[in-house]
């Protein structure tokens, strides 16, 4: 294949990627899973570059994916989080965003609980800036690492399959961006979830709207559960857990009117018994693991591309043994 | 005296006669009453009264008199001051985003006479202690005007609880009593507003907005709130206050002014409140009048106003209101944030629009598109709210008194903080080109710029 230039600064969300983009970096990400499986898992790809870690939000398993994701390549990583960092002390996103520019980092990896945070630092800053989730808005790289588990289960083929996602769509980041790429490969995108947890306007959503989830699992290839944030409940947007859980629990039963072998994801950190039954959570069909696999050679794939912009100089990854 | 020739006004071109002082009143036999305007505005030292200027006469070629200078205005469009009942000039307490002198030196290069200023300050402006300082600093700055009139807050610390002492602050100056941005969410309180300040003939004025449906929100819920996860509010929030306020009026028989009117929804309930006969009057920015709810789109936090930019069928429907008079004031809702506080995440940034320097410019530019005439303008935003909020205004009738400014309709200018007199430039036409400016003004006769 004939190296394809990346033209991107910023991943900011899966809809600013084309099809064709989406599938290089699945591509690379394929490649570099191998790498993960080797003894030595290092490769000098992004050796002297500086990846920026900067959540200030809670997180340890999209951290620690793009930390191991980073390592892997050779690059050098500084996490920074909220707490004992200055933005505690009242400093704005913008200076501390200079500051860390001042650095001189190649990637900028940010975690923020404001919509279109990333954004922001990209309009302002010269390096590469990874959105590793902001606020409702985006999360790309859980996107394309879910992309890359349901290519991977499904042997390639998108079009006609239809997948369903179960939770509290209204704040979540994940289904956003994942609605945007099923939807554009082909995937029948199913949502299901009470009102509470809805926006009220779907009309840029090309989705089926379910409120029963026994009628919403019928015949899907399937189901990607979300987590269900416990503040939700205290914001009264649920009476309690334990009536959400009736309604919207993931269990065996369900998954009997969904297709044969259909698959499981969930992006975790998951509330067993809350969202998913722990034994559709560990039956086999649950991608759950393979998803955090994924996760760190998707972030490979994307460290790699921002890193280099696929530039034809760097090394080849597989050269790296 | 002075002749002005050859402006253009209403789509005529015209001339206009002045008085300068008062001889010249005199001479005209123009009578003053001691209204209550004048009562607190002796304490300006103004030219206004028996001292200041007033209109003559307006029409097609007048002959100058004996000893009058006369100045050609051809090419200019010549309005009536401009009345605006909706500004925030953060003095006391938030000086870097706007203070009473750079906030009325953008009223009088904007073509304002008179400002109506909310009592959102810090300290909030709940008593005549409050009053008297914002007037004072006032007459300091701007002796000639243009007017400063301080809102009184309906609650203390406009915390919805506690009446503030309206007696102290109507006798301090106050003709406006209003709980500003913090909507009060006890229909007891507002009921009780209306009828203590009532008897202090003080106007309600009210921003209205359902304090739990609007709740965190940061823009219009909509499609594009969905679309970038952001909390958005409704409009149904906006109006369901509007519904309460009009029952409460049409039940107390007391008056009630809604401020910042953004959608369909409110202007229906007000159009059928104005049909039998309740004493409502509205208000609406230029902002409702030609941005949607993509102006937010991409985050930009120069879009973030409260209540929020709607969608392309509400600003039609503001249209239509101006038009027919179911609006009957325009005004700004002047709200100046500096740069550095409007430069963060969209959830972080505060809501607001700073409006003096662009209010005209904008809907000039309406007129350039059809959509209003000279005549909407003069309406809604210098004889409307001089009569709802009892200031003098110019109607160009003999003896009125004589405000006035020229808008050069072919000066072109970049919306910028350069080019602003405001201390702040947080404004969605950031960046753009704009045709049109005030380039002379006169309050009370006297040339204030």
């Amino acid at each position: 294949m004939a190296i394809q230039k990346w033209r991107h600064k910023d991943l900011l969300d899966v809809s600013y990627l084309s099809n064709e983009e989406i599938l290089l970096i699945l591509d690379n990400a394929k490649r570099f899973q191998e790498v993960n499986l080797r003894a030595v898992k290092k490769v000098p790809t992004l050796k002297g570059k500086t990846v920026t870690l900067f959540f200030s939000e809670p997180s340890t398993r999209t951290r620690l994916s793009f930390d191991t994701a980073a390592k892997r390549l050779s690059a050098d990583t500084f996490a920074l989080g909220k707490a004992g960092s200055s933005v505690q002390k009242g400093e704005s996103l913008k200076d501390t965003a200079l500051t860390l520019q001042a650095m001189h980092p190649d990637i900028i990896v940010i975690r923020d609980s404001s919509s279109g945070a990333a954004q922001f630092l990209a309009e302002r800053l010269d390096c590469s800036i990874v959105n590793g989730g902001d606020g409702w808005h985006a999360h790309p790289t859980q996107a394309l690492l879910d992309a890359f588990s349901l290519r991977e289960a499904w042997k390639g083929e998108f079009a006609g399959k239809t997948l369903l996602i179960l939770g509290d769509i209204n704040h979540s980041r994940v289904a956003r961006s994942n609605i945007n790429w099923l939807t554009r490969f082909g995937v029948k995108v199913r949502i299901c979830s009470p009102k509470t947890l809805l926006p009220r306007y779907l009309d840029d959503f090309p989705v089926e709207v379910y409120s029963d989830l026994h009628k919403a699992v019928q015949g899907v290839d399937a189901v990607m559960c979300l987590r269900l944030q416990l503040e939700r409940q205290a914001a009264g947007l649920l009476p309690d857990l334990g009536d959400y859980s009736r309604r919207y629990c993931l269990t065996h039963k369900h998954l009997q009117d969904a297709k044969p072998g259909a698959k499981i994801l969930h992006p975790g950190p998951m509330n067993r018994g809350l969202e998913i039954s722990d034994e559709i959570a560990d039956c086999a069909d649950s991608l759950v693991l393979n998803q955090v696999s994924a996760g760190v050679a998707t972030r490979m794939a994307v460290l790699y591309l921002y890193g280099t912009r696929n530039d034809g100089i760097t090394l080849n990854p597989q050269v790296g043994e | 005296m002075i002749l002005f020739k050859n402006a253009a006004y209403l789509g005529k071109t015209v001339d206009l006669l002045i008085t300068e002082n008062a001889e010249e009143n005199t001479k005209m036999g123009f009578s003053f009453a001691e209204d209550d305007f004048h009562k607190h505005y002796q304490n300006y030292g103004s030219n206004y009264g028996k001292q200041g200027g007033r209109i003559v006469e307006l029409k097609e070629n007048i002959t100058a008199p004996e000893n009058c200078t006369v100045i050609d205005m051809a090419g200019k469009v010549l309005f009536p001051s401009l009345i605006d009942v909706h500004v925030h000039f953060r003095d006391p307490g938030m000086e870097w985003k706007e203070d009473i002198n750079t906030g009325l030196e953008a009223a009088l290069h904007g073509g304002y006479s008179h400002v109506f200023c909310m009592a959102n300050t810090s300290p909030v402006n709940d008593n005549a202690g409050i009053v008297r300082y914002m007037l004072e600093k006032a007459r300091n700055t701007h002796p000639h005007g243009p007017f400063l009139h301080p809102v009184a807050a309906a609650t203390l610390g406009l915390k919805g609880e506690a009446l503030t002492p309206l007696g102290e602050m109507a006798e301090a100056g106050c003709t406006v009593v209003s709980n500003d941005g913090v909507p009060l969410t006890s229909t007891e309180i507002v009921r009780r507003v209306m009828e203590y300040g009532s008897d202090l003939d003080m106007l309600f004025v009210d921003h209205c907005e359902d304090p739990f449906l609007a709740r965190g929100a940061h823009m219009n819920e909509g499609k594009l709130s969905a679309k970038l996860g952001v909390k958005g509010q409704p409009d149904i929030g906006e109006a369901l206050q509007v519904g309460r306020d009009i029952m409460l009026s049409e039940y107390l028989q007391i008056p009630v002014h809604i401020c910042h009117v953004s959608c369909r929804k409110s202007l229906d309930l007000i159009r059928r409140a104005k049909e039998r006969g309740v004493d409502v009057t509205a208000e609406t920015c230029p902002h409702y009048l030609l941005l949607d709810e993509n102006a937010i789109d991409n985050y930009n936090t120069n879009a973030k106003v409260n209540p929020p930019l709607r969608v392309w069928d509400d600003v039609l429907a503001m249209r239509e209101g101006v038009k027919s008079g179911l609006i009957d004031c325009l005004i700004t809702d002047h709200a100046p944030h500096s740069a550095q506080e409007k430069e963060n995440p969209l959830d972080m940034v505060p809501n607001g629009i700073s409006g003096l320097d662009t209010a005209l410019t904008l809907l000039w530019k309406l007129v350039g598109e059809g959509v209003l005439t000279q005549e909407d303008i003069v309406r809604a935003y210098t004889v409307n709210p001089g009569k709802r909020f009892k200031v003098p205004y110019n109607s160009f009738a003999k003896g009125d008194v004589a405000d006035f400014f020229f808008f050069d309709p072919s000066f072109e200018w970049v919306v910028n903080k350069e080019n602003f007199h405001s201390k702040s430039a947080n404004t969605p036409f950031l960046g753009q080109t704009l045709k049109g400016r005030v380039c002379t003004h006169y309050l009370g006769g006297k040339k204030v710029f």
